[in-house]
């Protein structure tokens, strides 16, 4: 028997008990073996897998049209987190809300943290998306040398971090 | 924080959290807490360009250098991308670093403590993954160090945070807390005795993940396993950390205390002479895989736990665990080894610690 995730044969048997999928037992060579020990235990592609078949098992017509879903601030599509079982951005727990929402009931059984939260906070979602794109527009000034642009976003930035200060004048508004 | 680290002084020794000590530590290896964060002014990992990894990898790592915490002033950090495959391995065998971060490409780095047991991932599967390791059982220390260090980092560095979804992650399965708490068990007795599957079934209903390392066909049996939390949402740190410390983990170890006591009763001599056959096949053989190292150690480990060898510790074999493997043994050994040399190394090396010391057999 050959590794899951390469050529070489396959020496580990390490069984899997997740749920709602129940054992799953997965073949691996050494170094894969040792990886996926050494890895914390959460298998997220098998818990996302299941939660998502179950899913589309409960008949979506607008599958496809949920699959072409893109997030305006990282640009994902809702078909490539499907497939690579990873967000791009902090924005898309918003953008793919409603999506998102009985994925994290199938794997959590809840949908509202109730545990610890930073003493400081960027604010709303969406001044965290604003932040991700005025980074975007910072590093597209630099590449252009405009240097004196990217060092008022990055100005602009840091105000936004950091909360006690006042602040800085909304790019959004003046551009 | 210092920037530099001394491998070949790294593979000299073991971690803090390997001693072999605290807690039920003849069953539980190890506790260890990690937690997932994020920088609120970046994209995820998967959607950031190769300038946004270096933009994140330099600016917590200037962060992390504005910090004055007399704990984090032993604090190592390496930058990973122009390091050699060897030093990434030792630190993966060392558990400072996941295989992922080890094999992935671009900037990434790792902040870490190797006597203290903590170590913060950069650009891993999320932007920080905060982890400390301990001995024993220990769920309560080693989450105040954790959450110290998160503490710690949280005043230099903007976390992405959603008021009902909580600390945001890459993967939908860590949001919320971003936590999870492991612990590593070892459970001989269960396997000899087949148990296992019994203590597979009744986990099934908790919220936890139990998972377990097999070798090949009846050959190889794996004797560790390790318990976590599976979901991270809706729940407090408070409750996951009690779920798998106060409830879980010590029913296991029960079952394990049960299944070694009848061990002794019902079949000491067939147990004394595994232990001792293990101890004979380390001592004696001139090549040997690591899968195979495993297993005899495991062996061994539990005869000393039952009092059948007793004069050897159980911080030795710990550190055998360790330094038997691949890159360790290459870095100990001061050069890179072909597989059939590292088989060779690696034989001559467990018999010399375990035949080191006059009277091993009991
Ligand atoms: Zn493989
Ligand atoms: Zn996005």
């Amino acid at each position: 028997m050959k590794c899951q995730f390469c050529e070489k044969p396959a020496t580990f048997h390490i069984t899997e008990l997740t749920e709602p999928a129940g054992p799953q037992v997965m073949h691996l060579c050494e170094e894969h073996a040792k990886g996926f020990l050494h890895k914390e235990a959460s298998p997220p592609m098998t818990a996302i897998a299941s939660a998502l078949a179950k899913q589309l098992s409960q008949g979506s017509d607008d599958l496809e049209e949920l699959d072409q879903k893109e997030c305006p601030v990282c640009g994902i599509s809702f078909f490539e987190f499907r497939n690579s079982g990873r967000l791009g951005c902090p924005y898309d727990y918003t953008h793919f809300e409603a999506d998102l929402r009985p994925l994290l009931i199938n794997v959590h059984d809840k949908t509202e943290h109730i545990g610890k939260k930073p003493t400081r906070s960027a604010g709303t979602a969406d001044s965290l998306a604003r932040m991700i794109g005025m980074r975007r527009e910072m590093e597209e000034a630099i590449e252009r040398e405009d240097y004196e642009r990217a060092s008022e976003i990055r100005d602009e930035l840091k105000a936004m971090e950091d909360p006690i200060a006042p602040p800085a004048n909304d790019s959004d508004e003046t551009s | 924080m210092k920037r530099e680290a001394d491998f070949d002084e790294l593979a000299r020794y073991t971690g803090e959290w390997m001693r072999g000590e605290g807690p039920e530590s003849d069953i539980v290896i190890s506790t260890r807490i990690r937690l997932a964060r994020n920088l609120a002014d970046f994209p995820f990992i998967r959607r950031c360009s190769d300038e946004d990894r270096l933009s994140i990898e330099r600016t917590v790592r200037a962060r992390m250098e504005s910090l004055t915490d007399q704990h984090w002033e032993a604090a190592q950090y390496v930058d990973l991308e122009p390091l050699s495959e060897i030093d990434r391995q030792l630190l993966v065998e060392r558990q400072l670093i996941s295989r992922e971060i080890a094999e992935s490409n671009g900037s990434r780095a790792v902040a870490f403590d190797a006597a203290e047991g903590y170590s913060v991932m950069v650009n891993e599967e999320d932007h920080l993954r905060i982890q400390v390791m301990k001995s024993g059982l220990d769920v309560k220390n080693t989450w105040e160090q954790v959450n110290r260090i998160d503490n710690m980092l949280e005043e230099v560095i903007l976390y992405a945070f959603h008021p009902r979804y909580g600390y945001l992650t890459a993967c939908p399965t860590n949001v919320g807390t971003g936590l999870r708490v492991s612990v590593m068990l070892h459970l001989p007795a269960l396997v000899i005795t087949e148990q296992m599957d019994r203590v597979f079934r009744s986990m099934q209903r908790i919220n936890v993940t139990v998972r377990g390392l097999y070798g090949e066909g009846s050959q190889y049996t794996g004797d560790f396993y390790q318990v976590s939390n599976q979901v991270t949402l809706g729940h407090t740190e408070a409750d996951l950390l009690a779920l798998v410390g106060d409830e879980v983990a010590p029913k296991i170890i029960e079952y394990e205390r049960k299944a070694r006591e009848a061990l002794l009763k019902n079949n000491r001599d067939d147990l004394h002479d595994e232990v001792s056959r293990a101890m004979g096949i380390l001592s004696t053989a001139r090549k040997i895989s690591s899968e195979e190292t495993m297993h005899h150690l495991s062996k061994i480990r539990l005869g000393i736990s039952m009092g059948l060898i007793d004069q050897l510790d159980v911080k030795v074999i710990n550190q055998l665990f360790l330094q038997s493997q691949s890159a360790h043994l290459q870095k100990l050994q001061g050069r890179i080894l072909g597989t059939a040399e590292r088989h060779a190394r690696r034989a001559s090396f467990l018999q010399h610690h375990l035949t080191g010391k006059e009277g091993l057999w009991n």
